[in-house]
């Protein structure tokens, strides 16, 4: 850590730091609160808290770029398809008594493991390190950018080779009714942009005689 | 002591504007929708050109009963407005208006931002889907959703094509890069993330969500009084962030003839001219089927995203 300052100490908490801690405790609560309700949609949206205080933490250490991400991506991407998931199976208002798949207590050891092993790694990494979040931002967009294709290049885009494999794997399982051979390479084709569905001809299949959006009264604000 | 002034003077004219220019696109939508289809009810109120069309709504509004339904998920029901509402007044502080420093405040990541809280904006939209106990109302938080993952990915792609353009992500410093043969350079970047906007807020020909011949109003069937009108202003305010954005990726913002006195108007007339579009567009096109609507998104505009970002690359690499 190249701008470790001097240990201010703890007894004296900048407002920052009340706020950090105060987010993060909001942020517990609600990730306890999602894993712990009766109600499946409740628990979608207090995820949606529990991402957007992960969010402030990140802006609170000035790593900008990082939270925005977190914000599109976590809280404008996966909870809507959480939430497109749910509606598909009409997650009904209300408590589902038979939502609870029984390994609360397996659950709960490995998320204790896991947040024990990660608290262990940081503390044990960093120490007593100061880093201080008054200089020049160490997550502005500028930095960020340029650690991640400077020095991180490689797990980069060794992480985008394994997304891709994810995403042929969904394709290859959701048209699992074909024969695997055709599936295969239905797959590949729908990627390299040769499937059956591509192409710039969507656009004219307008259906004929279709109402005009014009002249619907869609708004009862007008008359 | 200024300096905490001059952040609350900022943040008191962003209120003003997220007031003040949804209503105008809203009676603006009234007067070019009834001239367009010659229809004389919106003409009426008030006297001189209906002038109190809007006003009026605004009272009907405020005097209708506020009703939950019976077997709606309260809490979630009465914050789905909020939630659909209150992001475009977040995205609003971003947006530069003028050179020198005219914009509610300066994000170093200002174009992830917009982006991503107006993403968040489509909540509420499923929200009051789910919330209202109504099949139909279910439908359209189902049609929301997926609207939302089809048409956000366009929208990022033309988006990202500008910021490899300027070499920046901060919308001032978007703006400031702009030159004017940008705009033929950037032309299919524009569209695509015009039409992806578009999109995403459910405006016709994209208003799959809501189609009222189907499923009557969508998420908002159960919806009444101010609650209601919340949702039609998020709309409006919608399209006012959308034009806004559009202007200052793609048109240049502030640039034109004396930009250094009244960079602020051609910011707005560039606004408003595409505000005029949106609302041309609705009354010009029919609605998209669903099947259509997702066809487009993922057959055409992500092609001609990567596409643009490629020309983009290209053009980038060849002048620097």
């Amino acid at each position: 850590m190249t701008l470790a300052a001097a240990h201010p100490g703890f007894m004296s908490p900048s407002g920052v730091e009340i706020a950090f801690a105060l987010v993060g405790i909001a942020t517990l609560g609600a990730a306890l609160i999602t894993v712990t309700t009766r109600q499946l949609v409740h628990a979608a949206l207090w995820l949606v808290v529990a991402l957007g205080g992960l969010a402030i933490e990140y802006l609170l250490l000035t790593a900008e770029f990082i939270a925005w991400v977190q914000v599109l991506i976590y809280v404008g991407s996966v909870v809507v398809l959480l939430l497109f998931g749910l509606m598909l199976t009409k997650a009904p208002i209300g408590r589902s008594p038979d939502a609870d798949s029984g390994n609360g207590w397996v659950a709960l050891t490995v998320a204790v493991a896991a947040a024990a092993t990660l608290v262990w790694v940081v503390v044990d990494a960093f120490r007593s390190t100061w880093i201080d979040l008054g200089g020049a931002a160490q997550g502005s967009t500028k930095v960020t950018g340029a650690v991640l294709f400077r020095h991180w290049v490689l797990p980069f885009e060794a992480l985008s080779v394994l997304l891709l494999a994810a995403l042929v794997g969904a394709i290859v399982l959701s048209r699992r009714g074909a024969p695997a051979r055709r599936a295969a390479s239905a797959a590949l084709g729908a990627l390299s942009g040769r499937g059956a569905s591509s192409g710039p001809g969507a656009m004219s299949e307008r259906a004929a005689g279709s109402e005009r959006a014009a002249v619907s009264k869609r708004k009862t604000g007008e008359s | 002591m200024s300096g905490t002034l001059d952040v609350v003077l900022r943040l008191v004219a962003v209120l003003v504007a997220f007031l003040v220019l949804p209503l105008v696109v809203g009676q603006t939508e009234h007067k070019v929708m009834a001239h367009m289809q010659g229809r004389l009810g919106p003409m009426y109120a008030g006297g001189f050109h209906g002038w109190a069309q809007l006003v009026a709504d605004g009272v009907k509004f405020a005097q209708k009963e506020d009703v939950v339904p019976a077997g709606a998920d309260r809490r979630v029901f009465q914050l789905a407005p909020a939630v659909s509402l209150l992001p475009y007044l977040l995205v609003l502080i971003a947006i530069p208006v003028g050179p020198n420093g005219l914009v509610g405040q300066a994000i170093d990541a200002g174009l992830f931002f917009v982006l991503a809280v107006m993403g968040v904006g489509v909540l509420g939209s499923i929200m009051a889907g789910w919330a209202s106990a109504n099949k139909f109302s279910l439908l359209g938080g189902l049609r929301t959703a997926a609207q939302l993952m089809a048409y956000e990915l366009p929208m990022l792609l033309a988006a990202g094509s500008v910021a490899m353009a300027a070499g920046t992500i901060s919308l001032p410093g978007i703006v400031q890069a702009f030159h004017w043969w940008w705009i033929p350079w950037q032309l299919i970047g524009g569209l695509v993330f015009f039409t992806a906007g578009l999109a995403e807020l459910q405006r016709p020909p994209f208003d799959m969500p809501v189609a009222d011949s189907e499923i009557i109003f969508g998420a908002y069937t159960e919806y009444t009084g101010l609650r209601f009108a919340l949702f039609l202003l998020a709309e409006y305010a919608g399209i006012v962030v959308l034009c806004a954005l559009t202007t200052v990726l793609f048109l240049g913002g502030w640039h034109g003839p004396l930009s250094g006195s009244f960079g602020w108007l051609w910011t707005l007339v560039k606004t408003a001219l595409l505000a005029f579009v949106v609302i041309w567009l609705r009354v010009t096109y029919p609605r998209l089927r669903e099947d259509q609507l997702q066809k487009l998104a993922w057959t055409v505009l992500i092609p001609l995203g990567l596409a643009q970002i490629a020309l983009t690359g290209i053009v980038k690499v060849v002048i620097s």
